[in-house]
């Protein structure tokens, strides 16, 4: 699948600050969020201005965006549409605790409330997007169950390692942030693990054969193409990277997503003095390698379409 | 709404295939695109139709294969909107542009709500739909809705562009959701089938198989075998002896 940067950006960071809030969400649900001002303010700008940027990023490949807000009506069996709703519906719960927390007053009492409402937004949020990917059912590299878990996790592993940072520089107590963070870098890098595996190992149900009804008579291997260059489909559908880039792009995905930020937990915990800036670059580094996993996740996604162009969904060079 | 809709008719408006006498001429393309480039969903755009690298947006593409085995051939195959009972590109449509018509089953794009963002052809198996990059929206086949609903035109005409045009009749144009039409009887006959029938989308059109290979020279009415002609005698038989030599 092509891979576009619009799309790769948006749910990179709206991932990244759905899991920032979902996590202050927790902090005041379970009554260890600091009540500090300017604290306040950053994180809830973070939170929210990844969102929101990440929003409107989404809306930057379409052919009409003009008419993005007619997304949100068919909420009914549209994942995308649901996603549309349940991201505007978030900013409620995400205004109302921001007021709350950094104005203080009587929505401070509320605090508490709002933070797992918050939480649950975030969450729903997230899986709509996951499920955009996973309910096409053409892709079989979308269309499986690691999918959701890969997108929820790397959105609570992003957003941890923003929060850490953040209360690293204003130097609030933050209880198990850092330990949250690292755990969550922990299982985000075995969920990606299990996902390369398994979808590289997976037998593809569809084929040229099958494709064309002609596996009765043999082997089916396309002769002459309907067209001479390339159209839409092989453009949007028949994307195609080498398989060395690939294992490259995977090792460096790997390396700056979660050993990296890892690493620079681990060194902030142990050199103390320079747990400031190892902080602070853990989360950017980390953001910069699931950019990376995220365009591998379009471009080594293979749609069953190429089939009828003689392509085989479990040939590397395809 | 892009909710399928609830009560059906029982009209199931289809095509069925014939790839047993595809030619692969692609005058079904062609005429598609003829048609359909001042129908319903005009234009069909190209982008640099007579450059280096052109590309537009066709209904109908025409693929050939080369199908090796004991029963080795090439076959010719036209690719275009099945207009299936399960579509999950409407399902996909987040706007409602998209949708699946009670009466006929046609599958169709309403481009006035169409917002491009592409889903729905990500949610094709069969690569029915093309996004016009000068429009910003998706087009599709329309079973040349304009044309076999259309009383400006002769009867024999209310066919859609491709079947109009095919010089071998391999494209039918039907209801088969009727058991006695000519298309669903050509279905029983012939054994035709669903394209990935494992996506779970349910087309509506279906293609009839190739026949099997006649190789015995008795199947196509010769001679079983090959028999030497008797020798001609007289001044011919004089004359072949002497041109022979």
């Amino acid at each position: 699948m092509h891979p576009a940067s619009s799309v790769i950006v948006f749910t990179t960071l709206s991932g990244a600050g759905y899991g920032l809030l979902g996590w202050i969400g927790l902090y005041a649900a379970a009554g260890l969020l600091p009540m500090r001002p300017l604290f306040a303010v950053v994180t809830m700008l973070v939170g929210l201005g990844t969102v929101t940027v990440g929003l409107l990023s989404s809306t930057l490949h379409l052919g009409h965006p003009e008419r993005a807000w007619r997304a949100l009506s068919q909420w009914r069996t549209s994942w995308l549409s649901r996603e549309g709703v349940a991201s505007i519906v978030a900013y409620i719960p995400a205004l109302l605790f921001g007021f709350g927390w950094v104005a203080g007053g009587a929505l401070r009492d509320w605090l508490a409330l709002i933070g797992p409402a918050l939480t649950l937004c975030a969450i729903v949020t997230v899986i709509c997007t996951a499920y955009i990917y996973r309910s096409l059912k053409p892709i079989p590299r979308w269309s499986n169950g690691w999918v959701v878990p890969n997108y929820l996790v790397l959105a609570a592993m992003t957003g941890a390692l923003l929060l850490a940072g953040l209360a690293r520089v204003f130097a609030v107590p933050l209880p198990g942030i850092d330990i949250a963070a690292g755990a969550s870098v922990l299982i985000a890098l075995g969920l990606k693990l299990g996902y390369w595996r398994s979808t590289g190992r997976a037998k593809p149900v569809s084929t040229p054969e099958s494709a064309t009804g002609l596996g009765a008579i043999g082997r089916v291997d396309l002769f002459e193409a309907p067209h001479t260059s390339e159209n839409y489909l092989l453009k949007e559908m028949g994307y195609r990277i080498a398989r060395k880039h690939a294992a490259k792009l995977r090792v460096i995905a790997v390396v700056l997503a979660f050993l990296a930020p890892l690493a620079l937990l681990g060194a902030a915990y142990q050199w103390r003095a320079l747990s400031l800036p190892f902080t602070v670059v853990a989360p950017l580094v980390a953001l910069v390698g699931v950019l990376t996993e995220r365009w591998l996740f379009f471009a080594e996604a293979r749609h069953v379409v190429i089939l009828y162009y003689g392509r085989r969904l479990d040939d590397p060079a395809a | 709404m892009t909710s399928l809709p609830q009560t059906r008719g029982n009209a199931r408006l289809g095509l069925v295939i014939d790839l047993d006498v595809c030619v692969g001429c692609h005058a079904c393309a062609v005429n598609c695109k003829e048609w359909n480039t001042g129908g319903v969903a005009a234009p069909l755009t190209d982008l640099e139709p007579y450059g280096a690298d052109p590309d537009g947006v066709w209904f109908n593409r025409i693929h050939s294969y080369e199908v090796s085995g004991e029963d080795a051939r090439t076959v010719h195959f036209p690719r275009s909107c099945l207009h299936c009972e399960e579509p999950a590109c409407v399902t996909v449509c987040p706007t409602g542009a998209s949708y699946k018509r009670a009466e006929d089953g046609i599958v169709l794009v309403n481009e006035d709500l169409c917002i491009g963002c592409k889903l729905c052809s990500w949610a094709c198996p069969y690569g029915a739909r093309e996004y016009d990059l000068d429009a910003g929206v998706m087009k599709k086949c329309t079973l040349c809705i304009d044309r076999i609903y259309n009383e400006h035109l002769d009867e024999a005409a209310r066919v859609p562009a491709c079947v109009a045009t095919c010089p071998t009749s391999a494209r039918h144009f039907g209801d088969l959701g009727d058991p006695d039409s000519k298309v669903s009887q050509l279905v029983r006959e012939r054994g035709g089938y669903d394209l990935m029938p494992e996506m779970g989308y349910k087309p509506t059109n279906k293609y009839l198989p190739p026949r099997p290979r006649r190789r015995d020279a008795a199947a196509v009415g010769a001679p079983a075998a090959l028999e030497p002609l008797p020798q001609a005698g007289g001044l011919l038989g004089l004359i072949d002896r002497l041109l022979s030599g």
